[in-house]
């Protein structure tokens, strides 16, 4: 470009923050924003950020050498469609202004402070690695397991691959009853003709098909109006083949009368419960329940006091559930103890009560009883220039399309700061330049979309061989081997 | 439903799987150009449909019969941020469009597995439907499709905790 043209377009500069000259000029002169964690909030965030403005480049890191969070480690393996959303976040990736780097720890390979040294603006979207615990005694014995940690080691977590969790025994109890304590009950009790063609891993097919469980309870604190999973999920359960719903008919008492006031969302879901649990089959179902080899059901009004342990191996043996009954109605009910306890036997314990987030660094403004980054809008508190999207923003809740919109929101706040001034986007700032710099220093090597791309060949192909969607690489140590071929 | 979806993979059945996602990417700009053309007997075979889009714009768009109005909004590059985002495959609620009464029941009867997902969709009305699920027919030919507000599934909390 000749120098009379650099001049020129240097006017445009800062006449047009929307100029397509400045996509031309060297690196110095746009926007820059780093996104940190690559799961759905922080690739909505940045197809967001692309669209809104012609100028702004956005960087992805993500602490494993694959992208995508929760849509590869938190989705069931039966529920592919569900995972279609990597398409668009593949599209948005190979965008010249969008780069992604993996393998990348954010907080140890380089810290926030740097970041917002080097970015304009940073967007905190790493999600929620940790769990609510149950808070009772037993729940350190072998046996018992986090949610979170028992999907991610069907899913190929690679921090997860040493679980090794003991399907010996007859019964699994899972507390909390939404829809990831639902994902586990199926993974629990599928046919394995129907998971093997998934992308479920290797070790836990085998796993599971040695496994022992043949029954599920899901236990809730309350009654079945306030349960928290979705009435596709139930019917999934309703439907499963080889399995039958065995519920307790006094747990529903009132709650048929309770269901016109309901919304048609909720009435839909509680009359499918109402349904399975009081409903006497037809011939032809009545017969495919009683050959049924296995069997589920919510279990309502119980909260976890203890997990039991068999004294001579030290491990689970059964848990004991406090009874409770339901004061007021609808979405407010309060379980309240009633001073009763019931004893389950089961060697399978699961706790499905809650992701939680975790400060990465002690800066942040966090609060620890939300367990989120303090924030209005996505604007983090007192900390011009930070933002947070998805979980970590609004706490662990919610779908995929539930994160896209929140983080369309964070996009939306970031872009109006630019766009007004708020966020002075003129000050040149190096960028991925300066932090590749410090990465090189300290030893680290990301991984690019590309290097990323031929970890997804091989496990597409690898899947392939064996009838399966994808066979997933399940150390970080493999993946980087491929990644760097 | 899982065993349902697994079943529909054995059988090597596309349920509006995407196949026209890399067509609309290799061809959007084409049909952008295009979308002005009126003349010809092509578009005899085309049904306009009319979207109302968050802004309250209307936005007319075609698409040809068997096409679902997700196809539409894809084909014709329609911006409505997020809409579609599992391409098809009742897996979100993202498709989530609104009708008047009339037109409302002229689209005919919803699946279990339609109304399982569209009871996720904010601002849920009598007259919902998920577009991906509507398939285009002459007799459809004008209809109003309104976008809605799109904040929130009903899968998230209301206090925002778990």
């Amino acid at each position: 470009m000749s120098g009379h043209k650099m001049l020129f377009s240097g006017l445009k500069l800062w006449t047009s923050g929307r100029s397509r000259w400045m996509s031309r000029l060297p690196d110095g002169c746009s926007p820059k924003v780093c996104i940190v964690g690559s799961g759905p909030a922080g690739f909505y965030t940045a197809q967001q950020l692309i669209k809104a403005r012609q100028d702004v480049e956005v960087d992805i890191y993500e602490r494993l050498p694959v992208p995508f969070g929760l849509v590869r480690f938190g989705v069931a393996p039966d529920h592919p469609e569900v995972k279609n959303v990597i398409n668009t976040f593949t599209q948005t990736a190979r965008q010249s202004r969008c780069s992604f780097y993996g393998n990348v720890d954010v907080g140890t390979d380089v810290s926030v402070e740097e970041l917002r040294q080097a970015y304009h603006a940073v967007v905190l979207s790493y999600g929620a690695e940790g769990n609510r615990t149950m808070g009772v005694p037993g729940e350190d014995l072998a046996g018992v397991h986090a949610a979170k940690d028992f999907v991610g080691w069907y899913n190929g977590l690679p921090s997860c691959r040493q679980l090794r969790p003991d399907l010996s025994s007859e019964t699994a109890v899972i507390l909390g009853q939404g829809n990831v304590a639902l994902d586990v009950a199926r993974v629990l009790l599928s046919p394995l003709d129907i998971l093997k063609m998934t992308d479920i891993t290797q070790p836990a097919l085998e796993a599971l098909a040695e496994s022992q469980v043949r029954r599920v309870l899901i236990v809730g604190r309350r009654g079945p109006v306030q349960v928290a999973c979705t009435v596709k999920e139930v019917r999934e359960m309703v439907n499963l083949p080889n399995a039958r719903p065995e519920m307790v008919g006094a747990d529903f008492e009132g709650v048929a009368e309770a269901l016109k006031d309901l919304p048609r969302p909720r009435k839909r879901l509680t009359e499918l419960m109402l349904k399975t649990a009081l409903e006497v089959p037809g011939e032809k179902e009545q017969q495919r329940r009683s050959e049924a080899s296995h069997a589920w059901g919510f279990r309502f009004f119980r909260s976890p006091v203890e997990i039991l342990a068999d004294p001579e191996r030290s491990r689970t043996a059964g848990i004991r559930l406090a009874v409770n009954r339901l004061e007021g109605s609808g979405e407010g009910a309060r379980a309240v103890l009633t001073g009763e306890v019931e004893d389950v036997t089961c060697g399978l314990v699961i706790s499905s009560i809650g992701y939680k987030s975790l400060p990465i660094d002690p800066s942040l403004p966090f609060d620890s009883r939300k367990a989120i980054v303090l924030n209005n809008m996505g604007r983090v508190q007192r900390a011009a220039g930070l933002y947070c999207s998805g979980w970590l923003k609004t706490g662990p809740t919610g779908v995929i399309a539930t994160t896209m919109n929140n983080s369309f929101d964070t996009a939306r706040s970031l872009v109006e700061d630019m766009d007004l001034g708020t966020l002075d986007v003129s000050v040149v700032k190096p960028g991925s330049q300066s932090v590749a710099a410090l990465l090189e220093k300290r030893g680290v090597k990301p991984v690019t979309f590309s290097d990323w791309e031929k970890i997804d060949r091989v496990e597409l192909s690898r899947g392939e061989a064996v009838g399966k969607p994808r066979e997933k690489l399940l150390t970080v140590e493999e993946m980087l081997q491929v990644a760097r071929s | 439903m899982a065993f349902v979806t697994a079943l529909r993979r054995v059988a090597h059945v596309s349920l509006r799987e995407y196949p026209w996602r890399t067509a609309a990417v290799t061809s959007a700009a084409w049909l952008t150009g295009q979308r002005g053309f009126t003349g010809g007997t092509r578009s005899d075979n085309k049904v306009t449909v009319n979207f109302i889009n968050r802004d309250g714009e209307k936005i007319t768009a075609k698409g040809s019969p068997g096409d679902s109005l997700l196809d539409i909004v894809i084909n014709e590059d329609l911006d409505f941020d997020g809409f579609g985002a599992c391409e098809g495959t009742l897996a979100c609620s993202t498709c989530h469009l609104i009708f008047t009464e009339e037109v409302y029941k002229s689209l005919g009867p919803v699946t279990d597995e339609e109304m399982d997902m569209l009871d996720l969709a904010y601002g849920l009305t009598d007259t919902s439907r998920l577009g991906c699920q509507i398939c285009l027919t002459k007799s459809l030919e004008g209809i109003v499709a309104k976008v809605p507000e799109s904040v929130a599934d009903i899968r998230q909390s209301q206090d925002g905790s778990s």
